[in-house]
């Protein structure tokens, strides 16, 4: 079976050192959302030598659209989107001190390159399980373009939440690997 | 000439919008326990039982499977001894998506193509109509997510290729696709007719209910041979490796043009949401 951690944000170089592909976390702390459109309005920030709505050393994103909150609940359904979308700006934030990222699906060589450099990790989480995800999600608050709705930039806490490392510090990953292993003829 | 009220027609397509978003068909949980019960991945077991977890979850509290609540894509057969009274038909279902997903909390997931600007109520409706004999109309509702439908190809192949060639075509797509789409995935193949004619063949391929076959043999054939190839790709549930990348794979076929051999692949996600009424 694989290995199974507890972290708690804001991460570490080590803590993120520590981590294998295959490797079960559940994570607690603070996490923060983001999208496409969210992340250019980010990109642009940076570009115009401007500060980011939130400091991301240390932090993760997760990339989620929330389906509309039901009353008394703190957030609707929240399972992860396709990550090729965030590729163009995600190294960017790596080099700044971000340390994960949440999503599904593949990413380029030059965001493992960027993770393997600066020390970051990439975690999936089980794409269309919303409604399950959405119970680790203790408290969601938006913290910059409540313009974007869905897309928005939220800060959750999380209790638990479950990710799988999909790839290391060290450039593995588990797409390739995981359908290595299984692969028949 | 029966008449049908506009009215009537907006409950329905809001009801089953909610409903497809809500609870997962019978057919879907039935092959994530074959899953559960097959796959030699331990991971990939444990995906499929999250998966399982998460439709009891949204069932029981009426939210939805998935965040990404879909486009509304409507596919619907009208009887053509219905006389629709009350209003104007479109106007009708797209007021019914706009109530159900503002009423039933979905997500709205339409926007402008360029400056991406929400349109705010999930309309338009994409409406597929068909006019058929009789004084009913049926309506299928696919909320289609994003993530499977930006996998999907159309693809005009040489008619020299043959179906080995489209299998082979299947088969790569659904490879190079990886775990983008959320596999497990059902897959729809839209086989001849035109450009627009194939895209079209392979979502209403979607609708089919996981393990019906197409009704001609040799076709059937081939819709289990891919399934069969894909599954031995090694992908499995999320793309984090096992034997389950596909729970389906259905094959609609018509004729072409004596030059052509279009083939579409529209990719649907683990969820496979379809719901229809007849009224």
């Amino acid at each position: 079976m694989p290995k199974q951690i507890r972290l708690t944000t804001p991460l570490s170089t080590e803590d993120v050192e520590n981590l294998n592909i295959g490797d079960k976390v559940f994570l607690n702390g603070i996490i923060y959302t983001g999208r496409d459109a969210a992340h250019k309005r980010l990109i642009d920030l940076l570009n115009e030598g401007k500060e980011l709505p939130f400091d991301v050393q240390g932090q993760i994103i997760y990339y989620v659209g929330p389906s509309p909150a039901k009353p008394g609940k703190p957030i609707g359904s929240a399972g992860p989107t396709t990550s090729y979308r965030m590729d163009a700006y995600t190294p960017r934030l790596i080099e700044l001190g971000m340390k994960g990222m949440i999503g599904k699906g593949n990413r380029s060589p030059e965001v493992i390159e960027a993770m393997k450099k600066y020390k970051a990790v990439y975690l999936g989480a089980t794409g269309g399980a919303g409604a399950l995800i959405a119970k680790s999600f203790k408290k969601a608050e938006i913290v910059a373009y409540e313009d974007l709705g869905p897309e928005a930039i939220r800060k959750l806490e999380v209790e638990n939440f479950p990710v799988v490392v999909i790839n290391d510090t060290k450039g593995n990953d588990l797409y390739v690997e995981g359908a290595k292993k299984y692969r028949k003829e | 000439m029966r008449e049908v009220h506009t009215d009537e027609i907006t409950k329905v397509v809001r009801d089953l919008f909610m409903d497809a978003n809500c609870n997962l068909g019978e057919d879907v949980l039935a092959a994530f326990d074959h899953a559960i019960e097959k796959d030699e991945s331990p991971v990939a077991r444990e995906v499929m039982k999250e998966l399982k977890e998460n439709a009891r979850i949204a069932r029981e509290e009426n939210s939805p499977i998935c965040q990404d609540t879909g486009l509304a894509v409507l596919f619907i057969e009208l009887g053509q001894d219905v006389h629709i009274v009350g209003g104007d038909f479109k106007d009708a279902i797209n007021e019914g998506v706009r109530q159900g997903y503002m009423e039933g909390y979905l997500r709205k997931s339409a926007c402008d193509p360029f400056s991406r600007k929400n349109t705010g109520d999930n309309t338009p409706a994409i409406i597929h109509l068909e006019i058929v004999p009789g004084d009913k109309i049926k309506i299928m509702a696919v909320p289609k997510g994003g993530g499977a439908e930006n996998m999907s190809r159309v693809n005009m192949l040489t008619p020299a290729v043959g179906i080995e060639g489209v299998k082979g075509f299947v088969v790569n797509r659904v490879k190079e696709s990886g775990s983008n789409p959320c596999p497990p995935t059902v897959i729809g193949v839209g086989i001849g007719g035109t450009f627009e004619r194939s895209a079209l063949l392979a979502k209403k391929a979607l609708l089919r209910k996981i393990g019906e076959r197409n009704p001609d043999p040799e076709i059937a054939k081939a819709e289990e041979e891919v399934l069969e190839r894909i599954n031995k790709l090694g992908i499995g549930p999320m793309g984090y490796g096992g034997n389950t990348t596909s729970l389906e794979v259905f094959f609609e076929v018509e004729p072409c043009h004596i030059a052509s051999l279009p083939l579409a692949v529209n990719i649907q996600c683990h969820a496979s949401r379809h719901k229809e009424a007849v009224i």
